[in-house]
């Protein structure tokens, strides 16, 4: 159970696994995560669903390396088991007919939006794709959201790729241009709150994921708490989408920050930032 | 020779040694002690501690095997009517079960029932001569029955099942079995090898365990039936933690009871970096409420090097919940007791980290429902606690996540399955359910018990 039957590298620090996991495969939806546990003493990392394979029981996920656990779950290879692997976890996403919908993907994000952007598409969607990274190296999965989009819309922070600037700019250009039914945005907390900031500004319903730190993953512990609305929430069961117009941003980074000083810790001398 | 009044004294790790260390508090009878305590007995006729316990172990027959230095017989006798020993004598409330009932009060102390519960089973996993006899006929059934949860209810009622020959498999949501017993109960109370060795024992008798595995979610109820399932029981705790709803909550350093013990004790993030997962340095801690659970994540804050912990409890400590002994372990340790105050507002620094905690002063009231005075307000009165960390031990209600996805499972209006208590049975044919999911927070013994009772339901109604 739990083996990684395929393992690519995408980007640097950025890997794309293939897990066996036939019973998650099966009832597995867009926007729905796992909770993985790479090793026996290892954290419980929440993590999306990019994509499943009903017929090879698969699961695919994306993990960027930005501390101790994931530079662990990093040097995990083809052929080797995870510990264990929990879900799909959390509500998935709305997916029905909006019309044009444009989905935002920032850095990691891209591969988040990738199963939004295809089943949005194979709903009958026009779907016009809008992402963004530092540099054109950390486009990932380009092909593959291009496969599921109408347009493909590229900002990169450099300029070695599309548009110089970010993904916002470019949602901004285009809600100009042409009426925009709905928007996804999925991304780091600063990309997520500008889009919404865009949004709310001509109107237009925006749906984000968000990602707090959890630990178990189905409502049991309540880390995950984030403010929509002025209410609590639980971003495991009661998410993790949520209206854009409505989430408290600011809440979400600082409390993604409660264990800076105990993740360098972790990392001890080695470098994983 | 007259019989001694006082209890065989248990000895245990002095306080200030125990609190650097995640080490067992309580260190367990020797022989010698053990026998000397089950000399205390009277064997009286009409066994008041049997009706006394909550799964009617045959108490005086077992204390006469230790008596008579038959000890693994004394754990068998145990294991007719309880399947988790060396668990129950550790975390059950004797104290109101059955040491309240015996005769032996009357003249002195009860008989240590608890600690001669425990002393058995520990002997018996010394020796490893714990797993249970497997299906007595010899007789293996080919009807598969899910248990949801691997905690008290599910285990016990996996154990009676796969007993009685049946094909059982335990869906665990979480990556390790045990449920509360598990992320809940502390290390220094009920050692994690123990809830292995019990699951050990029942994967021995045949028992699939399946981690990770969220009905609801990974698989539905309906899809347990397609796939074979003859019965289910469904024993998943009472889950989502309550906070008091009160501004500042969701600063960092606030935490669920359940959020922190989980840190703790699944994860063991008092070996952190060894183990992954952390938990926030604490200096100063507040902990909310007065039941086991407070305790038990005030004594796991002063094990981390907290150098105070603030208990915050709304009554008095005659109202607590929490088991004496826990209280006065607390007390032992140095956690500081702050009765008839009530938390209003939580206020944090530039971080967003807490840093204060108001509270307003209370007083008691009439008697409410539960027969305990009510705390009442006493307006504009206010204390405050200067701290950087919170944990709101104030209970947990019904988690939604598998009732909602079954519309046919009927609830009560607090989201609590709804089941024949004679029989564990839901409104659904051949879906059972027990423990927390069905009482609320209750004990662990409570929870076997349902799962217990479900379980020979199901061998009745599938035979």
């Amino acid at each position: 159970m739990f083996e990684i039957i395929e393992k690519i590298e995408l980007a640097e620090d950025t890997n794309l696994i293939e897990l066996s996991a036939p019973d998650i495969a099966e009832n597995a939806l867009p926007g729905q995560f796992v909770i993985i546990v790479a090793e026996e003493k290892g954290e419980r990392i929440p993590l999306t669903i990019t994509d499943r394979n009903t017929e090879k029981g698969t699961i695919t996920v994306v993990y960027k390396i930005l501390g101790r656990s994931t530079a662990d779950l990093g040097r995990m290879e083809k052929g080797t088991s995870l510990f264990n692997v929990a879900g799909p976890l959390g509500k998935p996403s709305e997916i029905r007919r909006f019309g044009t919908v444009a989905v935002v993907g920032g850095g990691i994000g891209i591969a988040l939006i990738y199963p939004v952007a295809k089943a949005l598409s194979r709903c009958g969607n026009r779907v016009i794709t809008v992402i963004g990274a530092q540099n054109e190296k950390l486009l990932i999965l380009r092909d593959r959201i291009a496969s599921v989009s109408a347009e493909l819309l590229i900002a990169t922070d450099d300029g070695s790729a599309g548009r110089k600037g970010f993904v916002t700019e470019l949602l901004e250009d285009r809600i100009k241009k042409e009426k925009i039914d709905m928007v996804f945005a999925v991304g780091p907390v600063v990309m997520m709150k500008a889009a919404a900031a865009v949004t709310k500004k001509y109107g237009i319903k925006t749906i984000v994921s968000l990602n707090p730190i959890m630990v178990d993953g189905t409502g049991m512990c309540g880390a995950c708490r984030v403010e929509v609305g002025g209410k609590t929430k639980f971003a495991c069961v009661d998410g993790p989408d949520f209206d854009a117009h409505e989430v408290n941003f600011e809440l979400l980074a600082q409390r993604q920050k409660i264990y800076r000083k105990q993740e360098k810790k972790a990392c001890g001398d080695c470098q994983c930032r | 020779m007259p019989v001694k009044k006082e209890k065989i004294e248990m000895p245990k790790q002095p306080a200030a040694e125990r609190i650097k260390n995640f080490g067992e508090v309580a260190l367990g009878y020797s022989e010698e002690s053990a026998r000397a305590e089950a000399e205390r007995c009277l064997f009286c006729k009409n066994k008041p501690c049997v009706a006394g316990c909550p799964v009617s172990i045959d108490i005086p027959s077992f204390i006469k095997l230790i008596k008579e230095k038959k000890i693994l017989e004394a754990y068998q006798k145990i294991k007719e009517e309880n399947y988790l020993p060396a668990i129950c004598g550790r975390v059950c409330p004797q104290e109101s079960q059955c040491e309240i009932v015996c005769t032996m009060g009357k003249i002195g102390e009860p008989v240590a029932i608890g600690r001669l519960e425990r002393f058995a089973a520990d002997y018996a996993y010394l020796r490893k001569n714990s797993v249970l006899s497997a299906s007595p006929s010899g007789k293996k059934s080919k009807k598969k029955v899910a248990i949801i949860g691997g905690g008290p209810a599910g285990l016990t009622a996996a154990g009676v099942l796969a007993g009685a020959g049946f094909a059982v498999t335990v869906f665990e949501a979480l990556h390790l079995p045990g449920g509360v017993l598990a992320y809940g109960i502390p290390e220094f109370r009920l050692p994690k090898k123990i809830v292995a060795k019990e699951v050990e024992n029942l994967a021995a008798m045949g028992v699939e365990f399946k981690y990770g595995y969220v009905i609801g979610r990974t698989r539905t109820l309906a899809q347990l039936f397609e796939g074979g399932f003859s019965a289910v029981f469904i024993g998943i705790g009472a889950g989502l933690p309550k906070f008091q709803n009160i501004p500042g909550e969701n600063l960092n350093g606030v935490y669920s009871a359940n959020e922190f013990l989980t840190r703790v004790n699944l994860m063991k993030a008092y070996k952190f970096p060894e183990y992954l997962t952390p938990v926030k340095e604490i200096k100063n801690a507040a902990v909310v409420g007065g039941g086991n659970v407070a305790m038990d994540a005030s004594r796991c804050a002063l094990r981390l090097g907290a150098e105070n912990v603030y208990n915050i409890y709304r009554r008095t400590r005659k109202e607590m919940p929490a088991r004496e002994e826990e209280i006065e372990n607390a007390e032992e340790e140095g956690v500081k007791f702050n009765f008839l105050v009530n938390p209003v507002e939580l206020t944090g620094d530039e971080s967003g980290s807490v840093s204060k905690m108001k509270c307003v002063k209370m007083k008691l009231g009439a008697p409410d429902e539960s027969g305990r005075r009510r705390p009442v307000e006493i307006p504009g009165e206010f204390v405050f606690f200067e701290v950087d960390t919170v944990i709101m031990a104030i209970g947990t209600s019904a988690n939604p996540l598998l009732p909602s996805t079954v519309p046919e499972l009927k609830l009560n209006k607090w989201g609590y399955i709804e089941v024949d208590p004679e029989t564990g049975e839901t409104s659904m044919e051949n879906v059972y359910a027990g423990g927390d999911i069905v009482t609320g927070s209750a004990t662990v013994i409570s929870a076997m018990k349902a799962g217990k009772t479900a379980a020979y339901s199901i061998i009745k109604k599938l035979k």
